[in-house]
């Protein structure tokens, strides 16, 4: 099925695409049919730049389980930062 | 009457007059031909659908179809376009309308053409089938599991869908609709409710439900391909439009 359902927002860091890196600034998050993977469903992000075209894009396409180990991984490692530092790359 | 056939990104004049970017395949001769405009899924005017396009001039229509995208993405890669589309919310309704039209004029310019016009669609393509058939004076339409039609998408989501069913009084041609038993959007509960609003109006309608098929049973290049149902639906879909595109 299409499932529609998408989360978008702002993000602000770099991703590397096709023709090199370049700013992100817009996230889409959801689970739906992917292009490549080999599966009816997958998660799928995309970090993108608007301003810069369809094609400054990076993507992913991961089965549930990975996603969900991958989501727990960033969190796990935001919150195991030596104290201090997650706040001070916050103010730059 | 030969084989031979046409097939070929053109330039058409869509919603609101904007210049759009369409896949056109054509016979190159034979009797007058019917037209159908392939809307193509959520993922894109990419391979499948122009390959699905090309189908249909190999079978004797002028088909055509138009990306969805061209606004949002012009040039990129039909994933790309797709996740553009996607992060802008989907397509707006009245401008699918507009493409649509748009597509429809296109064909009506070709010689070939016998002046009669269906649109098939799949996915959200199904969806955006019925409503072009709701808003358009079409011979005819088909709808493969296209969700929404019934129903509301969850809340909270971006894109701009609602539900048409209240559209069926106005669908303008017979309707073909092929569904999976085993698809939730649309479930078989809502393919009965479109079926009852539709005999409500006596709107002429044919829909089968494929038993052991989910959604995109089409799709020959995705795991959810399920050749029984596929193959009997294209069979469905030939006789279809040979009764209602014919010269």
């Amino acid at each position: 099925m299409c499932t529609y359902q998408t989360a978008t927002l702002d993000v602000s860091g770099s991703g590397k695409g096709a023709d090199g890196w370049f700013p992100v600034t817009r996230a889409s998050v959801y689970f739906d049919h992917p292009v490549h993977a080999p599966a009816e469903h997958t998660l799928n992000v995309d970090l993108l730049n608007p301003d810069r075209g369809a094609g400054a894009r990076v993507a992913v396409e991961l089965d549930a389980a990975s996603a969900r180990a991958l989501a727990t991984a960033i969190i796990a490692m935001l919150e195991s930062a030596p104290p201090g530092l997650v706040e001070e790359s916050l103010r730059t | 009457m030969s084989d031979a056939m046409r097939a070929e990104t053109v330039r058409i004049t869509g919603h609101g007059g904007d210049e759009i970017e369409a896949y056109l395949a054509e016979p190159l001769d034979g009797p007058g031909s019917g037209g159908v405009v392939v809307i193509h899924h959520m993922p894109g005017y990419d391979a499948a659908t122009k390959e699905i396009t090309r189908k249909f001039a190999a079978h004797g229509y002028l088909a055509i179809c138009p990306n969805l995208y061209s606004r949002e993405a012009p040039g990129a890669s039909p994933d790309d376009a797709a996740a553009a589309a996607r992060a802008n919310g989907g397509v707006p309704d009245d401008r699918l309308v507009g493409d649509v039209a748009g597509a429809i004029e296109h064909l009506k310019s070709l010689p070939l053409s016998n002046g009669k016009f269906a649109t098939i669609g799949y996915c959200s393509g199904g969806r955006q089938s019925f409503l072009a058939a709701c808003s358009l004076p079409l011979d005819a339409a088909v709808d493969c599991y296209g969700a929404f039609i019934v129903g509301s998408p969850p809340e909270g989501m971006p894109l701009k869908v609602g539900p048409i069913v209240h559209l069926a009084k106005d669908l303008s041609g017979p309707l073909l609709g092929l569904f999976g038993a085993e698809d939730q959007h649309p479930s078989p509960e809502q393919v009965a409710e479109l079926a009852a609003e539709l005999d409500k109006y006596e709107k002429v309608h044919d829909f089968h439900t494929y038993e052991g098929a989910g959604h995109a049973f089409f799709a020959v290049d995705r795991p959810s391909y399920r050749p029984e149902a596929a193959n009997d639906g294209w069979r469905r879909i030939w006789d279809f439009f040979g009764r209602y595109l014919a010269s």
